[in-house]
C-alpha cells in the first residue's frame, strides 16, 4: 500500500485499475468523465478503454466483454443511464460471466445536468444491487467489492456516485501495483439457453433475481460499509440519523459540534440492509434521514417501521425537513441537525447576518460562450440571416448549450441529447411557416442526432441541421469522438466524417463554413433557409482551449465612437467596459476577429493595447 | 496543524492551479488533505471555487460557514461572495482586477470592484490586496496570477506553509522553463506593505 493524492473518479479508476479491469467503456458527461479518462491514462497495457459513440453502445460493448469473461466497467453520468437503460434492463436478466460495474455519477443541484434523478431508484427499477461510497476512499474501496458481488452473484452491480465524491480530493492508500488483481477471460462459451433473452427465460430470471435480492439484503446488513454507529448515544438516546452516500460526511461534521446521536450509514441503497435498519430503528422515537436528490432512505425506513410495527417517526425530504431538491451543504445539514436536535451551533464568522445584508451587489455570472468561441460566431451568422423571419432555434447538449445566454439568445428549446433534431421537425409539421433549425455538436451529432436526421429525411420534414463542429467534445473536457480520428487506446484512426454521413442518408444542401467568417456564414445560412427539405450546414472551427491563442485584438480608442454595438451584438466575455470605454481583455482575446467584422467604424484591429 | 482554506474566482483564472500547488506542498509535509472544487458548466465564467482542508481532523472536503482561516480571492466580487465561510479574525488576500461579467458589460454596468474591495476593508481586519495588474505588467504575464496571489498568502502565515514548501512543489509540477518567472510571482508579495 501506498498513499496518493486523488479525485474521487481517479481513486474509482484506480480502484477498478487493482481489481483487474479488463475493458472500460463509457461516454462522457460531468461529473463521471475522469474515470475513464484516468483508466486510459493509467492502465496497463492489456486493458482496453474506450470511449464509445453513447452509453447505449458502451453498455452493449461492456456486456460483450463480461460475457466473455472480463472485468468490465462502464462509466456514465446520470442522464447517460436513461440513454443506457434498454440493454441494461434486459442485462440485468440475463446477468454476467465476469463482474461487471456499471459507473453512474449523479449530479445534485444540478450543476450540469437536465434533471436531479437518482441512480438509487433506477437501482430498485432495475433491481441492480447499488454500492454508494461516502468518501474518496470508500470509492476506491468499493469498486472492488463491487466487483466482487458482480461476480458473485453473476449480475452488472451500480457504483453510484455524486459530484462531491467523483470530484472531490483526499489523500487515500492505495495498493502497489504487485497487489493487483489480474483476471484472465474464459472466452465466450455458446449457449442460447444462457445468453438469448426470451419470455420463458426472464420469466425464471425474475424468480432468481427476487430471490438473489432478499438474500442479497441479508449479507448487506453486516457488510462493513454499512454502518451503525453511537446506537448506545446518551446524549440523544432516542433520536438517529439515517445517511448514505457524500451526505454522511456532511452529518459526521455536523454531529462533532452537535453531539454524536445513533447513525445509521447506509452504502448498499439497494437492496435495502434491512436487519441493520431494524436494528437501528428498534428503541428510537424520531430519525431525520439526510440524503440527497430522491428521499430513497427515508421510504425505506417508513416501509421498514410499517412492516415491523415499529412506533418511529421518520422525517426528511417527505416531510420537508430536510429540502426537497438541490445539494445539501455543511451548513444546510448543520441547521437540519441542530433543529431535530435540539441543539444550538456555535455561530463563529468573521462577518455578522446583518453584516452580510450590507453586502454590495455581487456580480451575476451565468456561464457564457468563452471569449472568442467559434459557436458565436455560428449563432450570430444564423441569427443576422434569420433576421425578420418566423423561426425556431432548437439547441441541444453541450456548450452551446450557453448559445441561449443574451444577447445571443439563440437557443429556444433544449431537452436532452439529440432531442434538437426531433423537436424541429415536430414544430415543422404543426407550423409549415416556421424555419426551422436545429443545433447540434459533433460529438452530440454521433452520439444521439443520426437517427434524427433520416427520420427528417424519410419523413420529409423542412429543416436546417447546424452541426457545430469544434473538433472536440468541449464541455466535458476535450474528450476525442470519431470525428477527431483519435481513440483512448492512443490510436490514429480514419476520421468518420460528419459531410459524409449527411450526403450518405441523402441531403443534397451540406456545407461546410468558417463561423468566424461572418460574411460567408450568413450567406450561407440565407442559401440553405431558402431551400425546401433538409439543408445542412457544418459550422466547422476549432474550440479555442485546443488550439494556440491567436494574438488579441483592441480597440483604436481614437476610431471608436462607444456605440458598443460589439457588446449588444455578441457579447463576447473578452469586451469590457473601463471607465465608460469600450476595451479588449488581452489575457481574454484570442483574435478570433468576430467583433472587428460587426464594428460599424473598423476601430478594432491588430495592435496590443496601450 | 489544520487550515481550511477557500480560493475563488472566475472560470479560467486559474484557481485550481493554485489548490494543486497547495495540496502538493502539503502532502510533501505528511499533512493529510481534502479538497473539493467546481468543474463542469460553471467554469466557463462562472463563480468557481476550491475548498481546502490541511489536517486529519477532516471528515468531509467542503468547509462550514464562518470556518476559513484564509481566503484567496481571485476576483473583488468572488471573494465576497465566499466571505460567509470566513472564521473570526480570518485572512482575507484579494486580487484588486475585477472580471466584469457580459452580463454587466450588456448592462451597461461600470463594474469595477472596488465596492467590493472597500466592503472587505470595512469589514475584514486581515485583507491584503493586491494589485495583480501591475505585477503581471512587471512581471511580463498575465498567466501568473495564481502565484502572486499565493506569495501574499504565504506572507500572511495563514496557510501554514512556507515559500519553499511552494517553490519545492512548483519545481515538481510545472515545467522547467516557466521556474523562474513563476518563483519571481511567488517572491513579489515580499516586497509590498501588508494591507495596501
Amino acid at each position: 500500500m501506498h498513499q496518493e493524492f486523488l479525485m474521487g473518479n481517479e481513486a474509482i479508476a484506480m480502484g477498478a485499475i487493482a481489481a483487474g479491469v479488463n475493458l472500460v467503456a463509457g461516454y462522457p458527461g460531468t461529473p463521471s468523465t475522469e474515470v475513464l479518462e484516468t483508466i486510459a491514462k493509467r492502465r496497463p497495457e492489456d486493458t482496453y478503454v474506450e470511449w464509445s459513440i453513447n452509453e447505449k453502445v458502451a453498455m452493449e460493448v461492456g456486456a460483450g466483454a463480461a460475457y466473455a469473461g472480463a472485468r468490465v466497467m462502464v462509466t456514465m453520468k446520470q442522464v447517460g443511464l436513461n440513454v443506457a437503460a434498454d440493454p441494461l434492463m434486459s442485462l440485468e436478466y440475463i446477468g454476467v460471466k465476469g463482474g461487471m460495474v456499471v459507473l453512474v455519477a449523479d449530479d445534485p443541484g444540478p450543476i450540469s445536468s437536465q434533471t436531479e434523478q437518482d441512480t438509487r431508484h433506477f437501482s430498485r427499477f432495475s433491481k441492480l444491487p447499488c454500492f454508494d461510497p461516502s468518501t474518496v476512499q470508500e470509492a476506491y474501496e468499493m469498486v472492488q467489492d463491487a466487483f466482487e458481488y458482480s461476480e458473485k452473484y453473476k449480475t452488472p452491480v451500480f457504483l453510484r456516485s455524486t459530484t462531491i465524491v467523483s470530484h472531490g480530493y483526499a489523500a487515500i492508500e492505495v495498493q502497489d501495483e504487485t497487489e493487483y488483481k489480474t483476471n484472465k477471460s474464459e472466452g465466450f462459451i455458446k449457449d442460447t439457453k444462457k445468453w438469448v433473452i426470451f419470455p420463458k427465460l426472464s420469466y425464471q430470471a425474475h424468480i432468481n433475481i427476487e430471490a438473489r435480492n432478499v438474500k442479497l439484503a441479508g449479507e448487506f446488513s453486516s457488510y462493513s460499509k454499512n454502518m451503525l454507529l453511537d446506537k448506545d448515544s446518551k446524549v440523544f438516546p432516542k433520536k438517529g440519523i439515517a445517511t448514505g452516500g457524500f451526505n454522511y460526511t456532511y452529518v459526521t461534521e455536523a454531529l462533532k459540534e452537535l453531539g454524536k446521536a445513533p447513525l445509521l450509514k447506509v452504502s448498499t441503497p439497494h437492496p435495502f440492509p434491512e436487519e441493520l435498519a431494524v436494528k437501528f430503528l428498534t428503541g428510537l422515537d424520531e430519525v431525520l434521514c439526510v440524503e440527497e436528490l430522491d428521499p430513497v432512505i427515508e421510504r425505506e425506513l417508513i416501509y421498514i417501521c410499517g412492516k415491523y410495527q415499529l412506533p418511529v417517526k421518520i422525517y426528511g425530504k417527505l416531510t420537508l425537513d430536510v429540502k426537497n431538491s438541490g445539494e445539501n451543504s455543511l451548513d444546510s445539514v448543520m441547521d437540519n441537525l441542530a433543529k431535530f436536535l435540539g441543539a444550538v451551533p456555535a455561530k463563529k464568522a468573521a462577518i455578522s447576518e446583518a453584516e452580510q445584508d450590507e453586502m454590495p451587489e455581487l456580480p451575476v455570472r451565468p456561464p457564457v460562450l468563452c471569449a472568442g468561441c467559434p459557436h458565436r460566431g455560428a449563432f450570430y451568422a444564423v441569427k443576422q440571416a434569420m433576421k425578420g423571419k418566423k423561426t425556431i432555434f432548437c439547441g441541444d447538449i453541450g456548450c452551446y448549450t450557453m448559445g441561449n445566454a443574451m444577447p445571443l439568445d439563440m437557443v429556444d428549446t433544449c431537452l436532452c441529447m439529440g432531442a434538437g433534431l426531433g423537436i424541429a421537425q415536430g414544430v415543422n409539421h404543426i407550423e409549415p411557416d416556421t424555419s426551422c433549425f436545429a443545433f447540434v455538436g459533433d460529438s452530440t451529432f454521433f452520439a444521439a442526432s443520426i437517427t434524427g436526421v433520416i427520420n427528417a429525411v424519410y419523413n420529409q420534414a423542412n429543416m436546417t441541421l447546424i452541426v457545430l463542429d469544434n473538433s472536440t467534445t468541449a464541455m466535458t473536457g476535450h474528450q476525442p469522438h470519431p470525428g477527431t480520428g483519435r481513440t483512448m487506446m492512443g490510436d490514429v484512426v480514419n476520421k468518420v466524417s460528419i459531410e459524409g454521413i449527411l450526403k450518405g442518408i441523402g441531403l443534397e444542401f451540406v456545407e461546410t463554413v468558417n463561423p468566424l467568417d461572418h460574411k460567408a456564414s450568413v450567406d450561407a445560412v440565407k442559401r440553405a433557409a431558402a431551400l425546401p427539405g433538409v439543408k445542412a450546414i457544418i459550422f466547422k472551427s476549432p474550440c479555442i482551449a485546443i488550439v494556440k491563442s491567436g494574438k488579441s485584438l483592441s480597440i483604436n480608442q481614437d476610431k471608436c465612437i462607444n456605440c458598443r454595438k460589439c457588446i449588444r451584438e455578441i457579447g463576447c466575455p473578452g469586451l469590457v467596459i473601463r471607465n465608460d470605454r469600450v476595451i479588449i481583455d488581452d489575457s481574454l482575446c484570442t483574435g478570433c476577429g468576430l467583433c472587428s467584422q460587426i464594428c460599424p467604424v473598423e476601430a478594432i484591429g491588430g495592435e496590443a493595447d496601450e | 496543524m489544520s487550515k481550511n482554506i477557500v480560493l475563488c474566482g472566475v472560470g479560467g483564472q486559474g484557481t485550481v492551479l493554485a489548490s494543486k500547488l497547495i495540496s502538493g506542498a502539503a502532502m510533501n509535509k505528511g499533512i493529510s488533505v481534502k479538497s473539493a472544487e467546481t468543474i463542469g458548466m460553471a467554469q466557463r465564467g462562472g463563480s468557481v471555487f476550491s475548498h481546502l482542508r490541511l489536517g486529519d481532523d477532516a471528515e468531509c472536503p467542503m468547509i462550514a460557514h464562518g470556518s476559513a482561516d484564509i481566503i484567496i480571492g481571485f476576483e473583488p466580487g468572488e471573494a465576497v461572495r465566499m466571505l460567509p465561510y470566513l472564521k473570526k479574525g480570518g485572512q482575507v488576500i484579494v486580487s484588486a482586477k475585477p472580471v466584469m461579467p457580459v452580463t454587466a458589460a450588456l448592462a451597461g454596468s461600470n463594474y469595477n470592484g472596488e465596492e467590493m474591495l472597500a466592503y472587505l476593508q470595512d469589514k475584514v481586519e486581515n485583507v491584503t490586496v493586491m494589485d495583480t495588474e501591475t505585477a503581471c505588467r512587471e512581471l511580463g504575464s498575465t498567466k501568473i496570477v495564481n502565484l502572486l496571489l499565493l506569495g501574499a498568502a504565504v506572507e500572511s502565515g495563514e496557510l501554514g506553509l512556507s515559500a519553499d514548501d511552494i517553490r519545492q512543489v512548483i519545481k515538481e509540477r510545472i515545467p522547467e522553463k516557466f521556474h523562474q518567472l513563476n518563483f519571481q510571482a511567488l517572491e513579489y508579495a515580499k516586497g509590498l506593505n501588508k494591507g495596501v
